[in-house]
């Protein structure tokens, strides 16, 4: 794998790298302990362009490629996990499913908002009895007039609080199956839409995870995004890319976690010598360093396929994201026990790492559904 | 993962004369023990014993990236004759076209890269393993050159070698820095092959045991400098390392290309999708890990925790690997006629050799730790 950037990628790079240590660092105990969304930082980040990375420079956005919003989104989620999920799920999640399939019009009413932060993204497409097979999903729209009218609700929501625009799914044609579900664009203030439980998370706190409800929610026809019951396409090619940005997560707590546990084990004494001198802990700093290694580079080669135009990537992203996810974890867990029982505390930031890393296992695709993916492609 | 464009012709060349030439005579070098001798000239007659110099030491002028598609392609069908290739030319070749004078890179090197002999490398010791810098062979520099006395194991290709590189002490009480390198000539009166192991896996590959008896070499077969040879076999192993890796990828390719053929007709249950999914990532891992310390070795950059990183993740993804794929297919996996049965005693060595994996922990760890002492 080539990993020589270009100007571009090594600039994003540098001023993510430089904002997560300054802004994000300091901040992401206190977001994580009180549940916060972190409003002032994302401000931040729109002014920074870290909020229109997918969206061509026509609409006001900065237009980088895929591999320049992956080392955005791991460079960020090296100073807070929360906000690296924010950013993914804006750019990745709904500014590109929008530039990709919108209309003209929805582009344009859209995109110049999302770019500068005005409006934030968040995608719902996982309800309380339809996880891993999204198929299952409930929710109903129903054309009335010039309008669809949707009943249903959407759970495990990140940004689903605080989010201004919404890409939701539902089911137009309930006899249809996967072929019956439509995407939709969903502005915060649709009549009939209201919020309601958030979710009390084991980590990425700050992610304004919410539970959105449908109840006659009313929805021009002008908002449908894509076709009419192409719903379910939409949502797996959008998951194909943000999967990418989910490894590229996991990738910025897994050597954030690392680095801090490198630099314990150098001041840690024990035995009348640092515990880096232990053979024990070396190994395990070994094996950090090498699965976090070969996980960017599964998340980068990713991301380079999908900029190097090819249409077919999601074994690379399913792999990249099911490698990184599980490489976090472990990461983490092993930062936590370099650590010891300072590591426990919240002293310390592994265990909030530890706790972030968990999610990567299960959202936008658990690793189950990444293995199912992966096995049915190799036997194309 | 898909090559840059530049790569893909000579892949797709590797492939199929792995495939013609290679995979049909494995079995039999596994099954008899005979040395790949056959397959070794017929990698000769491609280059390949060359393929990382330039030409005007006839070799291919090839880079890294061409090298370790080449040793992984050959170690997908034939792990032993892929080792044979990975040790001719990293251990037995790179240091004197590293290290040598002009006169030895001219002498040696246009000889080996035409497959003339194989070249070797004589480092490990019976009582000198993972801590090489305990070796007991022994040099003494007089005026008719320097007289050699002790012994080698597990040298790879040590019966058939032209040349083995060395690696001596001059001073005991020196340690790492009593060590001095030469390109020793098998042909040389006190040189000796002393026996040939016989082993779990790669038995197609010679595996050496070498004695030096007052052995005589002359004063410009001093590889290097005097005092100065730690340095080198530690380079020499770095790049080593790479190859090491392709040649654990090739046999973790072997057991998902195994995977593939024996599910492509068969309905899969989740546990046995699990398997190959996980082999699939695993494998693809471990490719990136090693085609990026290639391209980076290609760079002219220093790569000890590049190399040291593939060779670790591709040995254990190898030996887990292939035990997976024969768990998924049962009983007739472990008949001798399976590719991945001998892969699965074959990649053991790649655990062992060149560094054990706690060696390369260690590399690893101090590299990083040195690196994070650095960013402070």
């Amino acid at each position: 794998m080539d990993l020589s950037y270009t100007n571009d990628q090594l600039m994003v790079r540098n001023m993510a790298k430089e904002f997560a240590t300054k802004e994000l660092e300091p901040k992401a105990a206190e977001i994580d302990e009180k549940g916060e969304f972190p409003h002032d930082t994302i401000k931040k980040m729109a002014e920074l362009g870290l909020l229109s990375m997918t969206i061509p420079e026509k609409y006001g956005g900065a237009a980088f490629d895929f591999l320049s919003l992956a080392i955005a989104v791991e460079e960020i989620s090296r100073g807070c996990g929360s906000t690296g999920v924010i950013v993914a799920v804006h750019n990745s999640l709904v500014a590109w499913p929008i530039a990709n399939w919108g209309s003209e019009a929805q582009k344009q009413k859209y995109l110049p908002k999302m770019a500068t932060g005005e409006l934030l993204g968040a995608f719902g497409l996982t309800e309380p009895n339809a996880g891993s097979d999204p198929a299952a999903m409930e929710t109903t729209a129903v054309l009335k007039g010039d309008k669809y009218i949707l009943n249903g609700s959407k759970r495990f929501i990140t940004n689903g609080g605080v989010a201004k625009v919404f890409i939701v799914f539902a089911k137009t044609d309930p006899a249809a199956g996967t072929k019956g579900i439509t995407a939709f664009i969903l502005d915060r203030d649709a009549k009939g839409f209201t919020l309601g439980k958030h979710e009390n998370l084991l980590g990425l706190r700050g992610t304004a995870n919410c539970e959105l409800m449908f109840d006659d929610c009313e929805v021009p026809v002008e908002n449908v995004l894509g076709e009419v019951g192409q719903g379910f396409k939409v949502a797996l090619g959008t998951l194909d890319v943000s999967r990418i940005d989910i490894g590229a997560q996991a990738v910025g707590i897994a050597q954030s976690a690392m680095e801090k546990a490198i630099a314990y084990s150098k001041e840690r004494k024990q035995f009348g010598k640092p515990i880096c001198d232990f053979q024990m802990i070396q190994g395990k700093i070994a094996d950090m360093a090498c699965r976090t290694m070969a996980s960017r580079l599964l998340v980068y080669y990713a991301a380079h396929q999908k900029d190097s135009g090819k249409t077919r990537f999601n074994l690379e992203s399913a792999m990249c994201k099911l490698f990184a996810a599980e490489t976090a974890v472990a990461v983490t867990r092993e930062a936590v026990q370099i650590y010891g029982g300072y590591g426990y505390t919240k002293d310390y930031p592994v265990e909030r790492y530890f706790r972030d890393a968990k999610c990567m296992e299960i959202y936008e695709g658990t690793s189950e559904v990444q293995r199912i993916v992966i096995a049915r492609t190799m036997l194309g | 993962m898909t090559l840059p464009e530049r790569y893909r012709k000579f892949q797709a060349e590797a492939r199929t004369f792995c495939r013609d030439i290679i995979e049909p005579r494995a079995t039999m070098h596994d099954l008899t023990g005979t040395f790949v001798d056959d397959n070794v000239k017929a990698m000769a007659e491609r280059g390949w014993l060359g393929i990382l110099w330039p030409r005007e030491l006839g070799g291919m002028g090839l880079d890294y990236q061409s090298y370790v598609i080449a040793v992984e392609e050959v170690s997908r069908v034939g792990a032993a004759t892929g080792l044979t290739l990975a040790a001719h030319t990293s251990l037995g070749t790179y240091p004197i076209y590293k290290f040598g004078t002009t006169e030895q890179k001219e002498k040696y090197i246009p000889r080996l890269a035409r497959g003339l002999y194989l070249g070797s490398f004589g480092l490990t010791e019976p009582n000198a393993g993972s801590d090489a810098a305990g070796i007991e062979t022994k040099a003494v520099k007089t005026d008719k050159g320097f007289v050699i006395n002790g012994s080698k194991r597990f040298i790879t290709s040590g019966s058939y070698a032209g040349t083995v590189i060395v690696a001596a002490t001059l001073d005991r009480s020196l340690g790492r820095k009593g060590v001095t390198c030469f390109i020793v000539e098998t042909e040389t009166p006190g040189f000796k092959v002393a026996s040939a192991e016989k082993k779990l896996g790669l038995k197609g590959s010679d595996t050496a045991e070498l004695v030096f008896e007052d052995m005589l070499v002359p004063l410009d077969s001093v590889l290097g400098k005097e005092y100065d040879g730690y340095r080198i076999f530690m380079e020499t192993l770095d790049g080593g390392r790479i190859s090491i890796g392709a040649f654990c990828l090739g046999m973790a390719q072997c057991a998902l290309d195994t995977m593939i053929e024996w599910f492509k007709d068969r309905k899969m249950t989740q546990l046995e999708s699990k398997a190959l999914a996980d082999v699939a990532v695993q494998v693809e891992a471990a490719r990136l890990l090693v085609y990026h310390a290639a391209q980076i070795k290609d760079t002219g950059v220093r790569v000890d925790k590049e190399c040291a990183f593939a060779k670790l993740f591709a040995s254990e993804v190898a030996m887990w690997a292939t035990g997976v794929a024969i768990d998924a297919i049962g009983p007739l996996a472990i008949t001798a006629s399976m590719p991945v049965a001998r892969a699965y005693r074959d990649a053991k060595l790649g655990e062992i050799g060149e560094g054990t994996s706690e060696v390369m922990r260690m590399i690893i760890a101090k590299d990083v730790i040195k690196e994070a002492r650095e960013a402070c």
